[in-house]
């Protein structure tokens, strides 16, 4: 029973969030900065979650070739760079991954 | 018009699918990790099925198995899941048209693989039609492989029991490479990307994932700043 409620409790505070915005959107009006700021959400939200999730192994900062997380995130970002093919990238990063574990650490 | 709406979320669906792709192992973690948690089999499932937050699902996980209060709980999954407001909030001048009742099931919708996709579209065609067939074929596609790869994990977790320390995770750090690196178009977006990693980094070990947080906020400011509009601004006062 007190997972369930746990279940509610959860769906409110993450539907919340998602939903005030959209529910404010066509009755306020955004100032042009707070526009062109929104405009940098993607690339600051996903670069930190990918940095924080690449880098950071057992609550450590891992910055060293012992971490196979940091070498095939380094390969992405030189095959998401060259190529700029989404599924190339994925496919390939994690070709380096599998690669690196089994080969090398 | 009908035949114009199907093609809309097939497409939306069909550029999702490498972060669908990219997201199942995520699913089927948390599925095994749920179950090795002690969570019901239908606990597992209702969760992905009515909360639908992968990060904020992987931290009530882990938080129930370390016995946390529940409010910790509540919280944690709150301020986890706040770059979603940021998210929606970028998506408002696209929202404003629509009717109310059509911005919950997107709200619900709404995830990061989501909204890469949705806001990709829009950098690159601001005044496409569809928009919104485009999104529900990319939410609905998200949300199918989603509970689809959480009922997988359930499954094998009970088999596999060591799934989980496979390293599935770079799956979707790749992903998200894949999306920002060739969204760096100029020296603000840079600046943007790097800060946010830095910051991200150095500010792990703040509590409940404020680290996160700060790091996008600060990271949105140095881009804001570097904005050559907002220069050209700084320069005409």
């Amino acid at each position: 029973m007190i997972e369930w409620m746990l279940i509610a409790g959860m769906l409110i505070l993450t539907f919340g969030p998602r939903y005030l915005p959209f529910s404010m959107a066509g009755k306020i009006e955004l100032p042009p900065l707070m526009l062109r700021a929104l405009n940098y959400v993607p690339i600051a939200v996903l670069s930190a979650i990918a940095a924080q999730a690449t880098l950071i192994r057992e609550q450590q900062i891992e910055l060293n070739l012992q971490n196979p997380y940091l070498i095939a995130a380094t390969a992405a970002c030189i095959i998401a760079y060259t190529s700029r093919h989404l599924f190339l990238t994925i496919a390939l990063g994690l070709l380096t991954f599998v690669l690196v574990r089994w080969f090398w650490l | 018009m009908q035949d114009k709406s199907s093609r809309q979320m097939l497409l939306g669906a069909r550029d999702t699918l490498p972060l669908i792709f990219a997201a199942i192992p995520f699913g089927v973690i948390y599925g095994a990790l749920a179950i090795s948690s002690g969570l019901s089999e239908s606990i597992t499932l209702a969760m992905s099925l009515f909360v639908f937050a992968g990060a904020s699902q992987f931290i009530a996980v882990s938080l129930i198995a370390s016995a946390a209060a529940f409010p910790v709980i509540l919280i944690t999954v709150f301020i986890v899941n706040l770059r979603h407001m940021l998210y929606a909030a970028s998506l408002m001048p696209q929202i404003s048209k629509l009717s109310k009742w059509i911005r919950i099931p997107m709200a619900f919708w709404l995830t990061d693989e989501t909204f890469a996709v949705v806001s990709n579209r829009i950098n690159q065609s601001p005044n496409a039609p569809g928009f919104l067939w485009y999104y529900f074929g990319s939410a609905i596609a998200m949300y199918s492989f989603w509970i689809i790869s959480t009922w997988t994990g359930i499954t094998l977790g009970q088999q596999i029991p060591d799934m989980t320390s496979w390293g599935l995770d770079i799956a979707l750090i790749v992903a998200f490479i894949g999306i920002v690196v060739p969204a760096l178009k100029n020296r603000s977006h840079w600046a943007c990307a790097t800060t946010g990693a830095i910051t991200a980094v150095l500010c792990h070990d703040w509590p409940h994932q404020t680290g996160l947080l700060f790091a996008s906020l600060l990271a949105i400011a140095v881009g804001v700043f570097l904005d050559r509009k907002t220069l050209k601004e700084l320069r005409h006062d």
